[in-house]
């Protein structure tokens, strides 16, 4: 099986790389215009009580929403094809990267703050010095939350024209061709896995030393 | 110099005000103690003189300034600010939190480096072994001489202290108190200091500020405000034994007189307080103690009846 | 909307089936990270293992999973529920391990002074106050099991994804409308409800 699944790429090798950039530009177009959206969003937002538990409450009803669910209720609005799909799987990042943003910004310690601010520290050196060191882990995981997520999403993209991966599985599904099938499920799995393991890595990484447990 | 003028300050809706019409003046070099029971103002007071809490009216005057008239960044860069978790910023070295005030100012890296060595040893932790370290390695009394040393980095003239070894235990905490208490006389800073305890207050200030709902009852040196508490709640604020607490004051050196000691009196050093040596003598069941000098040397008694009258005398 | 409103009983059925398979994945998930989590609460390198072979199951994007499992199972609901326990097992395992390890220590040592055996405690004073956490467990979990099936309904599952995909095939917009906004209705809902059960949980524990 696996041996007719490594044939069928070596004999549609532009089909396969095709659906593997497609996938990956949708995955990260996604995450990054998510990111550049929802961290400024969460750190504006973050100090505010009233405003900031609105935001997290309606970032998790977000979140509940299967991923398939909202890609389906943007095809009749936008259509189908690569920017719909794109505009799907930026929805389904915003609650996870905005959520751990603003719970990071919140958590981090007051009497830091309040020290700063004593010894005159301006808005913006508390944020860029203080408060966002402070803040990165939990952004990034957010950020890794996220990718995961969009890299599955991008696999449903196929069912409303988006391209990727998952079309190699859809066909797959509907001849009943193992071999297509895999090349489909293989690559995207290992993709997931390995962005995963390296948002892991980058989070350790963005941990201030003096944080580390 | 800091004058403090009528100042008046209320939260929320609440028709009880925090602070109410307080005035007080701080000579230059002096050690302001603002104590109080929980709810006098006290700590809202400290907070309006740079700003962290912005008076509902009243005035505030450092060296001569208004410091309504300042950037209020500009004023929190020249006044040290110490409170009593510290607020070591975890993700720094120890060094690169004392640096903060001075990197702010545009100290160059080699003035800042040489200023941090400078300030660690002065608080008794060796630069070369804390510099790089991390708060979290520190134990409390650690991380507060730090938070004192990041205080004095841009070596400003004020400092403002909300019970900065309030979260410290007894036993280290006497021994800051004692450590700092000579730095910062030392400096010649203009201190404002903030205690819940009694004891801290008589130790540490020159000038004591009680304080009650918001507004000052008594302003006086420590031995006065012992002697002549200006009413029933001052008297009870420093508690019933303010006679011993005034013998605490006083060390015996002065009070020697000539004569053989009794064969059972503890010999006690010139420096201890009277009131150690009238717990000796209780122990002991003697009248008097042996007083000697630094070399051993015998300078004389002091007797059970030389401590009363001197707890009489204060009283005057 | 009128096509709904016509057709309403077979959203009623595909309602249904969503929420049949949901469930039986969930109760199999969680009785096996049930037993699991009791286990590997206090052992910490098998915990260490058991979270590392889970959270790789996990990232697995999901039709992938399920396409995997296809020359080994077939299509169908043998497929989706597989799938739906596998994706469950590291949230609901690590729910029931955390829950039970945050125990206060010294409440389970009262009850060993007091004479109960290992069973007693786990099933009267740590499974009981680990409640709150597994709930916040199951409640994720729901949530990503009527993810999946929809998603399932691709490898003839059943449910309301059957809806959204006829929609998307014969281009027919009512469907899709009716079948994604009714499973984020009843993802939202089961949501909330868990969490209401959480929060009640949570203040009945507190000190």
């Amino acid at each position: 099986m696996l041996a007719e699944a490594w044939n069928y790429v070596l004999s549609h090798p532009a089909q396969f790389y095709r659906a593997l950039g497609v996938h990956v530009a949708l995955s990260a177009s996604a995450l990054i215009i998510a990111a550049l959206i929802c961290i400024p969003a969460g750190i504006a937002v973050a100090r505010k009580n009233g405003l900031s538990l609105a935001v997290v409450n309606a970032a998790n009803v977000g979140r509940t929403l299967p991923s398939l669910a909202v890609l389906a209720l943007v095809m009749p609005i936008l259509g189908t094809g690569f920017a719909p799909a794109l505009f799907a799987l930026t929805l389904i990042a915003l609650p996870p990267i905005v959520t751990h943003t603003i719970v990071g910004m919140r958590g981090v310690d007051a009497d830091a703050v309040d020290a700063a601010v004593g010894m005159g520290m301006t808005r913006a050196a508390l944020l860029w010095r203080v408060e966002l060191p402070m803040a990165l882990p939990a952004i990034f995981a957010g950020l890794r939350t996220a990718a995961v997520q969009i890299i599955s999403g991008a696999v449903l993209a196929a069912f409303i024209g988006g391209g990727g991966l998952g079309d190699f599985i859809t066909a797959g599904i509907a001849m009943m061709a193992v071999p297509q099938l895999l090349v489909g499920a293989i690559p995207v799995a290992l993709l997931a896995l390995g962005t995963d393991f390296l948002f892991g890595a980058l989070q350790r990484r963005m941990t201030p030393q003096g944080l580390r447990a | 110099m800091i004058t403090l003028d009528r100042l008046t300050k209320s939260f929320g809706g609440s028709a009880q005000s925090a602070v109410d019409g307080l005035s007080l003046t701080i000579n230059t070099g002096e050690i302001c103690v603002l104590i109080g029971p929980s709810g006098c103002g006290k700590t809202t007071t400290m907070r309006m003189i740079n700003r962290m809490v912005e008076p509902d009216s009243g005035r505030i005057e450092v060296g001569g300034r208004d410091v309504t008239k300042i950037d209020a960044v500009e004023l929190r860069r020249s006044i040290g600010y110490v409170i009593q978790q510290v607020g070591l910023f975890p993700h720094m070295t120890l060094a690169e939190n004392v640096a903060t005030v001075p990197r702010m100012l545009g100290w160059d890296s080699a003035r800042i480096a040489k200023r941090v060595d400078e300030l660690l040893a002065l608080v008794h932790m060796d630069p070369a072994i804390y510099r790089n370290r991390f708060p979290r390695e520190l134990s409390g009394g650690q991380k507060q001489r730090v938070g004192v040393a990041r205080a004095l980095a841009a070596d400003p003239p004020v400092m403002l202290m909300d019970e900065p070894f309030g979260a410290i235990d007894p036993i280290t905490r006497a021994r800051l108190q004692d450590e700092f208490l000579r730095i910062l006389r030392e400096l010649g800073k203009t201190i404002v200091f903030v205690t819940h305890d009694i004891d801290e207050a008589i130790r540490m200030g020159s000038r004591i500020a009680i304080l009650r709902s918001g507004k000052v009852v008594q302003y006086d040196t420590p031995e006065r405000i012992l002697s002549h508490p200006a009413d029933a709640f001052v008297e009870a604020f420093v508690g019933g034994d303010r006679s011993l607490k005034r013998l605490a004051l006083l060390t015996a050196g002065p009070y020697v007189e000539s004569g053989t000691p009794a064969a059972n009196a503890p010999r006690l050093p010139a420096a201890t307080p009277l009131r150690d040596a009238l717990s000796a003598m209780l122990d002991a069941g003697a009248n008097e103690a042996a007083i000697v000098g630094e070399q051993g040397q015998p300078l004389g008694r002091v007797t059970l009846q030389t401590i009363q009258q001197a707890a009489a005398v204060a009283r005057t | 909307m009128n096509w709904f409103l016509r057709n309403w009983p077979d959203v009623l059925h595909s309602l249904w089936e969503h929420v049949a398979i949901s469930l039986t994945a969930l109760a199999i998930a969680f009785a096996i990270s049930l037993v699991i989590g009791i286990v590997a609460a206090r052992r910490e390198k098998l915990y260490g293992t058991v979270m590392t072979v889970s959270g790789f199951l996990y990232t697995i994007p999901t039709l992938a999973f399920l396409a995997f499992l296809i020359p080994v199972v077939g299509l169908g609901r043998a497929n989706a529920i597989i799938t739906m326990v596998a994706f469950s097992l590291m949230i609901l395992i690590r729910s029931v391990a955390t829950g039970i390890r945050e125990v206060p220590a010294d409440i389970i040592d009262a009850a060993r002074g007091m004479g109960m055996n290992k069973a007693q405690i786990m099933r009267r004073i740590e499974l009981p106050l680990a409640l709150p956490l597994i709930v916040a467990g199951l409640r994720v979990s729901a949530v990503t099991v009527i993810s999946v099936t929809v998603v399932a309904a691709y490898v003839n599952a059943g449910g309301l994804g059957t809806l959204i995909f006829n929609g998307i095939a014969s281009d027919h917009p009512a469907k899709i409308w009716t079948g994604a906004l009714t499973v984020c209705l009843l993802s939202v809902i089961v949501d909330l409800s868990l969490a209401l059960l959480e929060r009640r949980l949570k203040n009945r524990r507190a000190a």
